[in-house]
């Protein structure tokens, strides 16, 4: 217990080193190109808490976060490295624009049936590299980022095709029936309904992955899926399934924040949440506990990034020094490993005496 | 109607010329899947690299000072690569989706710090590489319509595939390289530093990412545009697969998919929905990878214990 209690704190002090960092290099970058970088880190960390609409955006763009890093966490468990969620998010929140759009209204039900869809949608996709994966051994990672492509063109089409406000200048849908919008929580804010879904998201998947098993089954395998193969677990099934789970959790995170946040479909290029689940999935080490800390921090960051480009000479791109910095530091398997190994160290001597202790 | 478009012999130059990028970022790969290390990475050293030349070579006025200094940019890129892979012992994965996340942040930022736009370089006077007519081949009928006339950079992707394939099967360091691939254990065995050995594969793999990026800014195109290499670093891992790890197999699954790229762009022109013919590249690299492991698979069924199993599975583990 004492031993895994010290390596939990190491992984926590850790990943606290590793943000803190990046977020020093991103100091002394807004430092070294700003004229103004006094008024620009104000912003930058201050900005989001300033007022009640700002706190908000932070817990609306958490939403989409948590969801994509939520799939990550379920495939990256299996040992899947697909990147799917970014395409399944995409379609997912296409497909629920055309169901807001075209669908019959029926009170009550219909965002429901809106989001249903998108869960399927982001799922379908997220099975394709999952069934040449498991059937054929296809490389998963290189398929899902040419899905993720195939995805974005695909959903373009289908909104040219089917959604298409023809009056519009640009390239957007028609708007989307009311009664498919999700209702807002906090007057003031655009805060919806999503974010009970996501919580909600967040207790299922930690209860499917550490309290079933299916999702102990799921876990072992990526382990190592020599031996739960050895031992009787479907590998054929865990391989397919995380993949699909991963595409419906990221599916319904597309669908939640279209018809949470906007009022037609109007993205033109991939959005980037799936990428952003990742760095999001691996700050929180894989759990699902951790995934909403982690997302309120990148959102916070995101926040604080958009507000210091606004208002100071600063672009908010800087935000993705800080993402790979904190992805690699993390990663880093020998980062701060002298000092584990000194904490390890100091724990073992220190244990003999405390029992000595109890003993006298 | 596809039938005329392939007929035509601009087509075809059109195929050469969109497949230049895809053959250096799968070399780029060869190389460094050869030596055990899976460099995802590619995709934003490509973009850092295209970014770098237009910006040197705006400032220079010097399209071989931009060159360099693209390539320059791709050995840092692969070397950041390489500290973090192989001295802090970081997944490769993660560390080459950390990069390629930097790489498509990064350029947008430094782009709007030199020019004040985050979208492209438009008002910075880039050089590009310039084109070239072989003497004799130039008058040779259709031939000479295909082949001459093109980029300095795409004779020497040609180029680089045979270069390739003397430095792996002819040469000691390619010798090491392939062994540290197959039997990381048996290098050390003998003495040899195979850390030293990957980052020199990486930095090659980072010359030719580089060399990539550089004609996609200074080539195909003269100006850089945020996000512009659009998934052909990840094509080329994919082209890599399906040639086999060999240069020669590689460079024919490149112009494979630089003729769905160059296909795409024709029918652009005609009345089929742009959406639906951007998706051909990336379509055809799926059926294209899949069809390669169907094939590999039913060999090994044959083989049992198949050698090649353990090359994708190394992506995972």
């Amino acid at each position: 217990m004492n031993k895994r209690n010290s390596s939990a704190r190491f992984e926590i002090i850790r990943t606290a080193v590793a943000v803190a960092i990046a977020m020093l290099v991103a100091v002394v970058i807004i430092f070294s190109v700003s004229e103004e970088p006094v008024n620009a880190l104000y912003n930058f960390i201050i900005g989001p808490f300033t007022s009640l609409r700002r706190i908000g955006n932070v817990i609306e763009m958490a939403c989409p976060f948590i969801f994509t890093a939520l799939a990550v966490c379920v495939m990256f468990q299996a040992n899947q490295f697909s990147m799917i969620a970014e395409g399944s998010f995409f379609f997912g929140a296409l497909c629920a624009a055309v169901a807001a759009i075209k669908l019959p209204e029926i009170t009550g039900l219909s965002p429901i049936i809106a989001l249903l869809i998108g869960t399927v949608a982001g799922g379908i996709l997220g099975a394709i590299p999952g069934f040449f994966k498991a059937k054929w051994k296809t490389d998963e990672f290189v398929i899902s980022l040419m899905l993720n492509y195939v995805a974005l063109y695909f959903s373009l089409y289908l909104m040219n095709l089917l959604i298409r406000d023809a009056s519009a200048g640009s390239k957007v849908s028609e708007k989307f029936q009311d009664s498919f919008q999700l209702i807002n929580l906090i007057p003031g804010t655009r805060v919806h309904m999503g974010v009970i879904l996501s919580i909600l998201m967040i207790i299922i998947v930690y209860v499917f992955l550490y309290h079933n098993r299916w999702g102990y089954q799921l876990r072992m395998a990526g382990c190592n899926i020599k031996f739960a193969q050895y031992s009787g677990i479907n590998t054929f099934a865990v391989i397919l399934g995380s993949q699909i789970i991963g595409g419906c959790i990221a599916g319904l995170g597309g669908a939640v924040e279209m018809l949470g946040i906007y009022n037609r479909f109007q993205w033109t290029s991939l959005p980037n949440y799936g990428f952003d689940g990742i760095t999001v999935a691996i700050i929180a080490k894989k759990s699902p506990k951790l995934v909403p800390i982690a997302a309120l921090f990148l959102a916070y960051l995101r926040i604080g990034a958009d507000i210091m480009s606004r208002s100071s000479d600063v672009p908010s791109e800087v935000i993705s020094v800080i993402q790979s910095l904190v992805i690699v530091l993390i990663a880093a398997n020998s980062f701060l490993s002298g000092f584990r190994h000194r904490m390890l160290v100091k724990e073992s001597m220190k244990k003999p005496m405390v029992e000595g202790g109890n003993e006298a | 109607m596809i039938l005329e478009i392939i007929g035509t012999t601009s087509f075809w130059y059109a195929v050469l010329r969109v497949s230049t990028p895809i053959i250096f970022a799968s070399l780029a790969a060869i190389v460094s899947n050869k030596a055990g290390v899976v460099n995802i990475g590619i995709e934003g050293t490509m973009l850092i690299s295209s970014l770098i030349g237009v910006l040197i070579s705006a400032f220079t006025q010097n399209v071989l000072v931009g060159v360099l200094a693209g390539i320059l940019a791709g050995v840092l890129a692969a070397l950041i690569l390489a500290y973090c892979a192989l001295h802090l012992k970081t997944d490769i994965t993660l560390t080459g989706i950390a990069l390629n996340l930097f790489a498509s942040g990064g350029t947008i930022f430094l782009l709007y710090l030199v020019t004040g736009d985050k979208g492209m370089s438009g008002s910075l006077k880039s050089l590009v590489v310039p084109t070239v007519h072989i003497p004799v081949i130039k008058d040779i009928p259709v031939l000479g319509e295909i082949i001459s006339g093109h980029n300095l950079l795409t004779y020497l992707a040609f180029l680089c595939v045979f270069l390739t394939f003397v430095l792996l099967y002819k040469l000691p360091v390619g010798l090491r390289i392939r062994a540290v691939g197959e039997s990381e254990g048996a290098v050390a065995s003998v003495g040899l530093n195979v850390i030293r050995i990957r980052c020199i594969a990486l930095i090659l793999s980072g010359i030719f990412s580089g060399l990539g990026g550089i004609f996609m800014s200074m080539g195909y195109v003269s100006w850089f545009s945020k996000d512009m290499i659009a998934g052909r670093g990840f094509i080329a891992l994919a082209a890599e697969a399906m040639g086999r790890g060999t240069p020669l197999g590689t460079l024919i699954a490149s112009i494979v998919f630089g003729f769905a790229d160059a296909l795409s762009n024709y029918l652009q022109s005609l009345q089929v929905p742009a959406e639906l013919v951007m998706m051909i590249p990336y379509v055809t690299t799926v059926v294209g990878l899949l069809i390669y492991s169907i094939k590999r698979n039913s060999k090994n069924k044959f083989k049992k214990e198949g050698k090649n199993e353990s090359k994708i599975n190394s992506y995972v583990n």
